[in-house]
């Protein structure tokens, strides 16, 4: 067997390892709510008084009605829905609905994926900038960098809805205050990221400059930036998916009108679980490929610089 | 060497006094440092660590300021001799940019220094003869090894055509066949382009080798205890190691050696 078939075994296991856990636990999670409506519909369940059951532990439900599980991963709106019932939503709200539908996964995952894009780009320009500044002024290092930090430390959840409000008030809707939530939390990571990879030629490099006579630019655009990259792209990475989350929290405070943020709030309104573990997908899914599309890019890039072999 | 030449001397240090500030308090790196370089010799700065032999280099280069005496390159202040791009500096690692191949990074000082592309091309050519790399320009540096990697150092810092080579250990961290074989290499490439070359090392062998000046330094605080005429003729197979004036030469760098430390030991 060669490395790429353990990989591949590897990670079936660790998924098939999840996806079993994730069915055993719907049982409890989901049991009382099934007896309730099995006895509407006229089963006998044990103990029959709806008071009795509130008090006994899941477990024992579990134990006393085991002809109940199979309903416990076919509710309409469990606790916890199954694997298949998450898949099935997501398989309908993609596939099967038009991108252009209210109800299009695709369609909300756009919405939340431009911002996203558009905060990135914005909060990776202004941290490269901050980082550029940080480097060569010592009086940027000690004024910037602390507060910098400090924005990190304020819940986004507490902040977005001031901005999107204070944004509002100047008459500023739609994509951009999503967008500037979004450069809010990606800038930090790119700032960190760049001052660290800026810094990161040595003494002896700096010295070889020196020895050319060479000016604070060309040291920056010939040895400081190329050596920045590797730190740029991870940066980068962490970036990306925090932007991500700025977009999905942006999202919120706007009343859910659309996007991956609305579709996790519309369900939690409406007890739809099922709506709201496939935004949940949805959402993990589109981050994971910004980070894979980002790591492709750097390895193209890195490799073509002659820094990956 | 034909000392009798009325031309001024390369490197001319007098009372040079150097002192490093430092919190545990002042460190007397180089005290009364006299030593005159004439062109086309090859000095070699020999002594323990902390005997300011790196130091001393580096104040030549202008990398670091003494703090007293007097110090002339090529006649002029060290900072001047820079910009005028007097010495070209090697340093112990060879320190090439990843992301350049070979040849880039022997365009980087030219590039620096704005030469024309045609101009430059030319350079990397002839500097890839001169240390035997010729073929390597479009390879990257981890294609190469570790004696080839520092050969490419010495390609960049002879690129812009100094008139003096500072070397600070650069063969330190290769293994002994291929610095004897770097060694030969290098004294035939000085006999080729007449360059003064200032060389640091900690080996006794290999200054004894290499140079027509060995300068015997010793620590706390920096000084030269000894500077040697080498009797060695300019033609040296690697055998001359085993004859008698070879040995009678090192046995005397190492009693400066050992002079120099029995002072506080």
């Amino acid at each position: 067997m060669n490395d790429g078939f353990k990989a591949f075994w590897a990670v079936l296991t660790v998924l098939a390892v999840i996806v079993v856990f994730w069915y055993a636990a719907c049982i409890p999670m989901n049991i009382k709510g099934v007896l309730t409506e099995q006895e509407r519909a006229g089963a006998e369940v044990q103990p029959p008084s709806a008071k009795d059951r509130r008090d006994m532990s899941e477990f024992g439900l579990v134990l006393n009605n085991s002809f109940a599980i199979p309903a416990t991963w076919e509710q309409d709106r469990p606790r916890l829905p199954a694997p298949h019932q998450v898949a099935v939503e997501m398989w309908e709200t993609t596939v099967q609905k038009k991108i252009t539908s209210k109800r299009s996964l695709i369609y909300h995952g756009w919405v939340t994926l431009s911002a996203t894009i558009l905060g990135f780009v914005i909060g990776t320009g202004l941290g490269v900038l901050l980082a550029v500044g940080i480097v060569h002024s010592r009086v940027m290092d000690l004024s910037v960098m602390p507060w910098a930090i400090v924005s990190q430390t304020i819940p986004i959840i507490a902040l977005a809805p001031m901005i999107i409000v204070v944004l509002y008030s100047v008459g500023i809707q739609g994509i951009i205050p999503k967008a500037v939530i979004s450069a809010y939390l990606s800038f930090f990571p790119v700032v960190v990221g760049m001052v660290k990879g800026l810094r990161s030629p040595d003494a002896m490099q700096l010295d070889l400059l020196r020895t050319y006579s060479a000016s604070r630019s060309q040291g920056f655009w010939k040895l400081r930036l190329p050596a920045s990259m590797p730190y740029l792209f991870t940066s980068l990475k962490i970036g990306i998916a925090a932007s991500l989350v700025g977009a999905i929290v942006g999202e919120l405070p706007t009343g859910a009108v659309a996007g991956l943020g609305a579709r996790l709030l519309a369900g939690s309104y409406y007890g739809q679980t099922v709506q709201i573990w496939s935004a949940l997908f949805a959402a993990a899914i589109l981050a994971a490929c910004l980070v894979g599309l980002l790591g492709l890019v750097e390895r193209k890039v890195l490799k073509r610089m002659g820094m990956a072999q | 060497m034909n000392t009798e030449s009325t031309t001024q001397p390369v490197i001319e240090a007098r009372q040079l006094d150097l002192t490093f500030q430092t919190n545990d308090g002042p460190i007397h790196a180089l005290k009364d440092v006299n030593l005159t370089v004439d062109k086309g010799e090859f000095v070699s700065f020999i002594g323990p660590s902390g005997c300011g032999k790196t130091t001393f280099l580096r104040c030549i280069a202008a990398l670091e300021t003494p703090t007293g005496g007097t110090l002339t390159v090529n006649g002029m202040t060290p900072d001047e001799a820079r910009r005028n791009r007097a010495y070209g500096y090697v340093f112990q690692a060879a320190g090439l940019y990843p992301w350049r191949t070979i040849a880039k990074n022997i365009k980087l000082p030219l590039e620096i220094m704005g030469y024309s592309t045609t101009e430059q091309n030319e350079r990397v050519r002839s500097v890839l003869e001169l240390v035997d790399l010729e073929g390597f320009g479009g390879k990257f540096p981890w294609q190469l090894s570790g004696g080839m990697q520092q050969r490419a150092s010495i390609a960049r810092a002879l690129a812009f055509d100094a008139d003096i080579l500072l070397m600070d250990e650069p063969f330190g961290a290769l293994d002994e066949i291929v610095r004897d074989h770097l060694n030969e290499q290098l004294l035939a490439l000085w006999a080729r382009t007449e360059k003064t070359i200032g060389f640091v090392t900690h080996s006794i062998p290999e200054a004894v080798y290499l140079s027509t000046k060995i300068v015997v330094m010793s620590p706390r605080p920096g000084r030269i205890t000894d500077v040697i005429d080498s009797p060695l003729p300019k033609e040296r197979p690697l055998d001359i190691r085993d004859t008698p004036e070879f040995i009678e030469v090192a046995h005397r760098v190492r009693e400066g050696l050992r002079a120099g430390h029995a002072d506080d030991e």
